[in-house]
């Protein structure tokens, strides 16, 4: 019986029918006998101290149950941890309270929260809340914050710094000193709003007569959720039960734990009522954590031949108004350390501020801190190019770490698993026909037309991560995964994650795995997740974690179910264990492949009991812990060719190729999806997207009709292929590929429009190159 | 985004529009495709006691060819008009801009009378509808008007409509022979809406331009007519150095819009590079 092999095939997703036709329950979705609704008043104030606050008149209104302020929270709600504490960074822990008590930090702040029986009343009555203030001078850029006289945003955190961290290795001075070619570069790598399709939302449901409080929240990790939710709330964590249902989307930013949970579920508990809580897409660019946000003063070494000695910087980071979950984190350990891109820079040294500001606070956002450290150091090794007057694909073939130097250490000390960078970039080099490409240049050139060509290639830490490294680096809790595999009497199959996808496709992925591991149909597998109750303790959905962790656990305990079946084969079959061989879901004798029993049969027996060998435990079904020893470090090449309007400063991609090796592919329709939304991502971030403040503090980029999402029309067809460099110490090979798209292609966007733009003699745009920029940089190079 | 509560009407008939309308007061606002009034009102920016829904009244629905004129009903939508035989065949410039509104969700819902009653700055029905000299017909107590679309657009946002005023009908005189137009967008990367916005029209005799009519959108405060522009081109021929320094003289002398994305500088260097592509693509298809 030949058992269609499933794993690398592009299997469509099985999630897919429901999320599109309107069947899946969301947490919106959700609806709770005598359930209420809460509006969250936030501050339409960047900063200022709160006289008063008036909830009587909000109180008053029809169909109100109770409106309650940061005073009523007090000593009842803990204020908001931050969970990334790096060490040796002077790190300032500020209070966060659940809802603003005498200070309000940022334009979208919560200072109030009204109860009532219809989402309408509950609206209007938040319009009846008086919030009085005395108004304060607010800062909303990094730089300024940092300035003496800036306005002091925490107590005890002067000059608004909350760390300063640094990596340093080598003799960057000498390196310097013997450089033929410096460059110094300031460069701006801006904020972003993460946009996930599905606004955050939650309902909290509190029984008192047993003190069960159970959350549905958009979570990319209820188990963390529940931890620090537990903590917060004083509700013991066996009381604590979260629920992750259908997640449109979170890009990082349904990692963190927020206030506003918190604070329903307060009204929950406080009220006996279930409640519900939804932001909309207004309150969600206000209320839910952005992305990136830095200034960097950059200096790259170099020798004549184009060998790269040194990096140097200094990043100031924006953190916004307080220490979001992981903030910390995200410019140091996700983004310093990965400064010295897939090249063998010996010598680094890097700093990075931590600064708040009157802003929405910043946390991870696909990608987080790596995108970063990618467009900073692409962007470098193009400049070396141009000064050097030298290939750009020449530069980076000098400096790559060479394949046969894996696992291989870099300067910032983290190690590097498996790689092989000439063979993506010379994948890349031939779908371009990149000599072609150059030839048709120097032609539109001549006829005026500015044709250019960007590359980025690029190395990323995913699979967070073995745990004793998060320990070491801060990270207030465990990043192994777990896996429970259940094979039913009848033979089906129940997978339970602790990894918790939202819009991925592992409900597919997963099955795909098991359906290899253990010869049964993908129809007869079903994955679950998102249940604190029903799953084992496990870390979530991000850092290209959940099949590069996750799937390592599920491996594991799809092994232990064959180990156990083996056994029972082996009694059954009257052979001893050794001789036991399990393939295509078939366990036989060797050399004797017709004494077989089916797993199905063997998980039949197994819970039937009536015939097990000694000491062996009814039931087939096994669980996994896994901590992976190490990171791994997926790669690639991606090529974008522009053409940029001189007139108007338009950039238009003509062809963007993305060449990426994320190891061994369980499914390639699912990682090309993947591909696909990170470069729109990406090059969202390059073309459209920017988070803008006013010096007042106000988002002027508030909806969508400000903030340029962009859409399928503004986005070019995108070519991907791909390289296989297994990580050597997943037992798949696997290696992550959620976040590769957004880490690659902003600076190939960047640096094809700075090349198209050689003839004019500009060295840089800073990022996002709007139409507006692109001409002013063109005008001031033509002079005009 | 849960707009204030508000009271809903139906009418059937425009007089029964009008008849709300002035009992309601000033309160009261008209609906057509809600697509710029619902938004504004689920962020409370607006915040109607009552709406009094035209969408309803079948008679404010339709494209009709009088002689030389097209008349075209208030509540016709923008999806109506782009894919209409007649006025693509008659007044494609219209087709055209209508067509570069949103997307098609938008368009099917939108309508022209909401559209031109509504006055956005940067919508796009407004530069086709002054390049077309068209008319609107506005409908109150005292009967009925016809407004010329020069006359029509007061400043952001405001128009010579009077409150108790419904507007019917725009009517555009059908150009004639040897007549070529383009409407040509920079649209905002977010919302679509038009950055700049050009409409072009040129009437040739003889080879020359009899006439050129160049409208903007997106500009100012109010979408415009470029006499300059239109006066350098008139009685010449339209070849390519011709209409190069005629776009020159564009949005001179207007103080352009501001905002984050694009300043009043860009604007009017858009403003020049859109008129000399329109007006090259006006030039093209006149024959
Ligand atoms: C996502 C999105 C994108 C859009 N993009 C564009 C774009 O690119 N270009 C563009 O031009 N527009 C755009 N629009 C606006 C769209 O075209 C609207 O439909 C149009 O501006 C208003 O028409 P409406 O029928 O929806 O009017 P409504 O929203 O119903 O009404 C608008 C205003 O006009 C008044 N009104 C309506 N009809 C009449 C009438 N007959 N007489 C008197 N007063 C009346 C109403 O009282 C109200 O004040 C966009 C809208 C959306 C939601």
């Amino acid at each position: 019986m030949a058992v269609t092999r499933v794993f690398g095939a592009r299997i469509k997703r099985r999630e897919d029918p429901r999320l599109i036709t309107g069947t899946a329950t969301y947490t919106d979705d959700i609806v709770i006998p005598g359930m209420c609704y809460t509006v969250i008043v936030r501050s339409p104030y960047a900063h200022a101290r709160i006289k008063r606050i008036d909830v009587e008149r909000a109180r008053k209104h029809p169909g109100v149950v109770a409106a309650f302020t940061g005073k009523d929270l007090e000593g009842k709600v803990n204020p908001i941890p931050c969970a990334w504490l790096i060490p040796g960074s002077d790190l300032k822990t500020p209070p966060h309270p659940a809802l603003a008590v005498d200070r309000v930090r940022y334009v979208g702040e919560g200072v109030a929260v009204v109860v009532a029986t219809s989402r309408h009343a509950a609206a209007d009555a938040a319009s009846l809340v008086e919030v009085e203030v005395e108004p304060l001078p607010a800062v909303v850029n990094q730089e300024k914050a940092m300035q003496p006289g800036a306005p002091q945003i925490h107590d005890g955190v002067p000059n608004n710094v909350a760390f300063h961290w640094k990596v340093s290795s080598g003799d960057v001075g000498r390196a310097f000193q013997e450089a033929d070619v410096v460059i110094r570069q300031r460069m701006v790598n801006h904020r972003l709003i993460p946009n996930a399709m599905e606004p955050r939302s939650c309902v909290a449901a509190y029984n008192r007569g047993s003190g069960d409080l159970t959350i549905w929240m958009t979570s990319q990790n209820p188990h963390i959720h529940r931890v620090l939710l537990s903590g917060i709330l004083g509700i013991p964590e066996h009381r604590l039960r979260i629920i992750a249902p259908e997640v449109g989307g979170g890009f990082g930013s349904k990692i963190p734990c927020y206030a506003d949970e918190a604070v329903v579920a307060f009204c929950a508990m406080q009220t006996g009522h279930p409640v519900k809580w939804g932001e909309d897409r207004r309150e969600n660019y206000l209320a839910t954590a952005h992305g990136r946000d830095h200034i960097v003063d950059l200096e790259v070494a170099a020798k004549k031949d184009g060998t790269i000695t040194a990096i140097r910087g200094t990043c100031y980071a924006n953190l916004g108004a307080y220490l979001s979950t992981a903030a910390p984190g995200v410019p140091t350990i996700l983004h310093g350390l990965m400064m010295c891109g897939p090249y063998t820079i010996p010598n680094i040294d890097y700093e990075v501020y931590g600064i708040f500001t009157n802003t929405t606070p910043v946390d991870a956002y696909r990608g987080a801190g790596r995108p970063e450290a990618t467009y900073y150091v692409e962007r470098l090794v193009d400049m070396v190019a141009r000064k050097l007057n030298m290939d750009p694909v020449e530069v980076r073939r000098k400096n790559f770490i060479p394949k046969d130097k894996f696992p291989y250490t870099v300067a910032t000390g983290i190690t590097y698993d498996s790689g092989d960078y000439e063979a993506s970039l010379e994948t890349l080099l031939r779908i371009i026909d990149y000599p072609n490409f150059r030839k048709e240049q120097e032609k539109a050139w001549k006829e005026g037309r500015y044709l250019g060509i960007g590359f980025s290639t690029y190395v990323e830490i995913c699979g967070l991560g073995p745990s004793q490294v998060a320990g070491a680096v801060g990270f207030q809790g465990a990043l192994w995964e777990s896996a429970l595999v259940r094979v039913h009497p009848t033979g089906k199959v129940t997978v339970l994650t602790g990894a918790s996808p939202h819009g991925q496709g592992e409900e597919t992925t997963f099955a795909q795995i098991v359906s290899e591991e253990l010869g049964i149909p993908i129809e007869d597998i079903e994955v679950l997740h998102g249940d604190t109750e029903m799953i084992p303790m496990g870390w979530g959905t991000y850092g290209s974690r959940t099949t590069a962790v996750g799937g390592a656990a599920l491996f594991v305990a799809c092994r232990r179910i064959v180990e156990k079946g083996k056994k029972l084969a082996a009694h059954l079959l009257e052979a001893s264990e050794q001789d036991i061989l399990f393939e295509g879901g078939r366990f036989f004798v060797k050399g004797a492949p017709d004494r077989a029993k089916t797993i199905q049969e063997v998980a039949l027996q197994a819970y039937l009991a009536w015939n097990l060998p000694a000491g062996f435990e009814p039931a087939l079904e096994a669980t996994a812990f896994y901590d992976p020893p190490n990171f791994t470090y997926p790669f690639g090449a991606h090529a974008c060719i522009v053409e940029v309007d001189p007139e108007t400063g338009t950039v238009k991609i003509r062809r963007y190729v993305a060449v990426d090796d994320c190891g061994r592919v369980v499914n390639p329709l699912i990682v090309d999806g993947q591909v696909h939304g990170g470069l729109a991502q990406g090059i969202g971030q390059a073309l459209y997207e920017y988070a803008y403040y006013d010096d007042f503090g106000q988002l002027l980029t508030g909806s969508m009709s400000d903030y340029a999402v962009p859409k399928a029309s503004q986005l070019p067809p995108f070519e991907t292929a791909r390289t296989e460099t297994p990580s050597p110490h997943h037992p798949l090979g696997l290696k992550g590929v959620g976040e590769t798209g957004t880490i690659a292609s902003t600076p190939a966007v960047a640096n094809a429009v700075v090349d198209a733009l050689q003839p004019l003699g500009i060295h840089h745009i800073d990022i996002p190159l709007t139409p507006p920029r692109v001409l002013a940089a063109i005008r001031q190079a033509q002079g005009r | 985004m849960i707009p204030a509560a508000f009271e809903y009407y139906a009418p059937a008939t425009v007089e029964e529009a009008l008849q709300l309308l002035r009992e309601l007061g000033p309160e009261a606002k008209l609906l057509a495709g809600g697509h710029s009034l619902l938004p504004m009102m689920k962020l409370r920016l607006s915040t109607p006691k009552a709406l009094v829904d035209i969408g309803r009244i079948p008679d404010l629905r339709y494209i009709r060819e009088e002689g030389n004129t097209l008349a075209i009903g208030a509540t016709t939508t923008h999806w109506m008009i782009e894919s209409s035989e007649v006025v693509r065949n008659r007044v494609p410039l219209l087709a055209e801009a209508a067509g570069r509104i949103g997307d098609v969700q938008v368009r099917n819902m939108g309508t022209i009378g909401g559209s031109l009653a509504h006055a956005d700055p940067a919508a796009d029905y407004p530069a086709a509808i002054l390049a077309l000299e068209a008319e609107i017909v506005a409908q109150g107590p005292r009967g009925k008007r016809s407004i010329p679309a020069a006359e029509f657009f007061k400043g952001l946002f405001t128009t010579a409509l009077e409150p108790d005023e419904l507007l019917v009908e725009v009517r555009i005189p059908v150009p004639v022979e040897k007549s070529g137009a383009a409407y040509l967008k920079f649209p905002h990367p977010a919302s679509g809406f038009a950055v700049v916005g050009c409409a072009a029209l040129l009437t040739l005799d003889g080879g020359r331009c009899q006439k050129a009519r160049v409208a903007f959108t997106g500009v100012t405060e109010k979408a415009f007519r470029d006499r300059a522009v239109e006066d350098a081109l008139t009685g010449k021929a339209p070849d390519e150095k011709t209409i190069a320094s005629a776009s020159q003289k564009a949005a001179e002398g207007v103080e352009p819009l501001s905002d984050i994305f694009a300043s009043a500088e860009y604007r009017k260097h858009l403003a020049k590079v859109f008129a000399r592509r329109a007006l090259m693509a006006a030039a093209s298809r006149a024959h």
